[in-house]
């Protein structure tokens, strides 16, 4: 920069009269080139200021959906509320009981003959503040019973993968245990679920959960209960009854396939855990378990559908396996003390058990709106000792058998809102029983839009 | 073993020095819920963003499982980028509440939605599910307007600044870059599209009416009865009589939809059916965002003829 101005200065020393003409040809020159460029800078600064006029009217348009909103009411801080309503009809045999042959009774209710309101269920959930998220779940029963299923607080805020969850709730182990019944691919429970913990495992304590920092899903999570339901019961104590642990990892096998299995375990220390069952000779006895009850289960699940676009067809195939042991005393004694059992007297005597089962089960959308499944039931009594011999020669609840069923359905879907669905249930749960059951279920959900887990 | 030169080891430290910066500063990652988010903040980011894009344009984006592989990939975001208005209103919550990631929770800068940005159309006057799967906040398929886009585009670059301070002029760069490149492309599919300002057109979804506002077309019939509900042969037949008395040219569905309801249509009333690609994605040519438009706009003129 400086040196053609040195030279400039230095030309003009040495050339004066020359220099003066070039001057001012060189100021004529400058003189036109800034007329032009006042010229064009003006017309950049008309096109300038039409295009900030232009961005203003896009700026008013934009903002325009933001000031013609309604104005905040006070109700627009309520929780999204959403109600799942249900019912059927059954045609079922006349029973007295259905128990599940070969299994201690986990309290699971029974389906009722002819029509029914099933539990219609309402949910409010909402963020408390910054920090937590709050949920309810009350179910209420057809007999005028109100039930919280779940009411929990969770941390949003920790990071890390870390989230904590306290109050009742559904326990993460397995994979059905978090969905709701109006979740199920099937109108009635499994066999395992219903031999294992009646509906599903519900935890009255704290949960906390940790996602992996991987591509790869993987989850732990752990949780300490009160053990209020089966197979646990809640012993009154300053300790935790009910111990869980959890693992699941999953993904994508490709952009039309993914999976998750897991692995998860239960303690849970009974005190007096009663039961109502039958002897040998079908004689009514009740009884109580103390002890140490342990439940592994492993799941996996496997969804299908054409490049991820579930809308058309998809398959979802879904199995869990588990095996308990539970060792202790177990009592029994007459339920009526006018009709005398194998018990009469009273029974007491070392109870220890290996037991297993599994289902597995397939539904698929073969085009929209309609779905088609099918679900195998198998439970292995196994090995069950009670007062040093085969506990099925004293109670014909535990009798060796092993139960299974087989159940057909359809479901129409005319919205993600609604589900009507057929069953076709061959029930060989109770020894000496085939039952042919059929079921007609609805299910509609109400209200904020629910999203559904994998 | 071969002795070690001074000179290797001087020019592995210099290599080292100059990985050194790059290293230290960590790539922006960020969780785009549709193709069209993760082009764009590719498009603003460059190579200093990790982008992962939920959902591809063959999938509907109402209809997402909450997948165990999407809540891993949101566990370690730091950027959200999302429509909104309720579009992913029935898988997103599952994964923000299972990612245990603080950052990207409602009310957190790194949760970042695109619909407040831009001028909802079809905001329903009522709320009621008797009208099908209606959106409270409008319609969200909000992509299909390149100046849309832009709109989004800016408030995404000055959100991505305010995350990752030490590349905020590499954004702002960037996206200046694209901006003026993307202005450009407006004006010229705009010139191109001209002959399709009042062309009839019936859509298979209402996935369309930003780029109808847009270029101009005209809707003159759905053939979902309701939105999310599937075509069946009764709204079918009624959408062909409808047609009789306002005949259309074009019936327009988005790349992920069953071609048969449109098919059919068209073979009856005599139309053109068109499958846009709707996202990045949606078709061979749709490899970036010009590429969505080039392919939109030259997809809607070979309709015509």
């Amino acid at each position: 920069m400086l040196r053609p101005a040195l030279l400039a200065a230095a030309l003009a020393a040495a050339f004066p009269a020359h220099a003066d003409a070039d001057l001012d040809a060189l100021r004529a020159e400058i003189k036109e080139m800034k007329s032009t460029y006042e010229a064009r800078i003006q017309a950049l600064e008309a096109r300038l200021q039409q295009a900030e006029a232009k961005t203003d009217s896009v700026a008013a348009q934009a903002a325009q959906p933001v000031a013609s909103a309604e104005p905040t009411r006070s109700n627009s801080f309520n929780p999204d509320i959403s109600l799942i309503l249900q019912g059927g009809y059954a045609h079922l045999e006349d029973r007295a009981d259905r128990g599940i042959t070969g299994f201690l009774p986990s309290g699971a209710s029974a389906p009722e003959r002819g029509f029914s309101l099933g539990e219609s269920e309402l949910v409010l959930s909402a963020s408390v503040d910054p920090w937590f998220r709050g949920f309810l779940n009350a179910v209420l029963g057809a007999d005028d019973s109100i039930g919280i299923e779940e009411a929990w607080f969770q941390t949003t805020s920790l990071g890390h993968g870390l989230s904590i969850k306290g109050g009742r709730f559904k326990s993460g182990i397995g994979y059905q245990n978090e969905q709701h019944p109006h979740a199920w691919d099937f109108a009635t429970n499994n066999l395992v679920y219903d031999a294992l913990f009646g509906e599903g495992y519900v935890q009255d304590g704290l949960q906390i959960k940790w996602l992996a920092p991987t591509d790869l899903f993987l989850e732990f999570g752990a949780e300490l209960g009160a053990g209020g339901a089966f197979p646990s019961t809640n012993n009154g104590s300053n300790g935790a009854n009910s111990v869980a642990l959890f693992g699941h990892v999953g993904g994508d096998f490709d952009a039309s396939n993914s999976w998750r299995a897991g692995l998860s375990w239960l303690q849970a220390k009974p005190r007096n855990r009663s039961f109502e069952g039958v002897d040998i000779n079908n004689v009514g006895v009740t009884g109580d378990f103390s002890g140490t009850s342990r439940t592994w289960l492993a799941d996996f699940v496997w969804k299908w559908a054409p490049d991820g676009n579930s809308t058309q067809q998809n398959f979802k195939f879904a199995a869990e396996v588990f095996q308990r042991r539970e060792s202790g005393l177990l009592n029994c004694d007459d339920a009526d003390a006018t009709d005398p059992s194998a018990c009469s007297g009273g029974l007491a005597g070392d109870y220890a058990t290996d037991q297993s089962g599994f289902y597995a089960q397939g539904a698929f959308q073969f085009m929209p709106r309609w779905r088609v499944g099918y679900r195998y039931d198998q439970l292995f009594r196994g090995d069950a000792q009670f007062a040093g011999a085969d506990a099925g020669t004293t109670l014909g609840t535990l009798a060796d058998y092993d139960p299974k069923r087989h159940s057909l359905m359809l479901d129409y879907n005319p919205s993600e809102f609604t589900r009507i669905r057929l069953q076709y249930t061959l029930d060989k749960a109770q020894q000496n029983v085939d039952e042919n059951q059929f079921f007609v279920q609805y299910i509609y959900s109400l209200g904020s839009h629910g999203a559904h887990a994998f | 073993m071969k002795p070690t030169s001074p000179l290797t080891v001087r020019a592995a430290l210099l290599a080292l020095a100059a990985a050194l910066p790059a290293a230290a500063h960590a790539d922006l990652k960020i969780f785009a819920c549709e193709p069209e988010w993760g082009a764009l903040a590719k498009e603003i980011g460059g190579t200093h963003v990790n982008v992962y894009t939920a959902t591809t344009a063959m999938q509907d984006p109402h209809r997402i499982e909450a997948r165990p592989s999407l809540i891993a990939r949101a566990r370690s975001a730091d950027l959200l980028a999302c429509t909104g208005a309720e579009l992913e209103i029935g898988w997103l919550p599952v994964i923000l509440a299972q990612s245990g990631n603080a950052a990207i929770q409602a009310g957190q800068p790194g949760q970042f939605f695109a619909a407040p940005h831009v001028a909802m159309l079809e905001k329903p006057a009522a709320l009621d599910r008797s009208a099908g799967d209606v959106h409270a906040d409008g319609n969200p398929h909000i992509q299909t307007d390149p100046r849309n886009i832009a709109r989004v585009g800016e408030a995404l670059a000055a959100r991505m600044a305010a995350l990752d301070p030490a590349e905020a002029a590499g954004y702002r760069t960037r996206w200046a870059d694209f901006s003026a490149r993307w202005n450009a492309a407006i004006a010229r599919w705009e010139k191109e599209a001209a002959p399709l300002r009042g062309v009839p057109v019936v859509v298979q979804h209402k996935a369309f009416p930003y780029l109808q506002n847009w270029l101009g077309l005209k809707e003159v019939a759905v053939l979902e009865p309701k939105p999310g509900v599937e075509p069946s042969l009764a709204s079918l037949a009624a959408v062909k009589a409808k047609l009789a008395a306002t005949p259309a040219k074009l019936v327009l569905r988005a790349a992920y939809q069953p071609a048969r309801p449109s098919e059919w249509i068209a073979a009856q009333a005599g139309l053109k059916a068109v499958a846009l690609p709707f996202t990045v994605g949606g078709d061979a040519q749709s490899g970036d965002l010009f590429g969505l438009f080039d392919s939109t706009v030259s997809k809607l003129l070979a309709g015509l003829h």
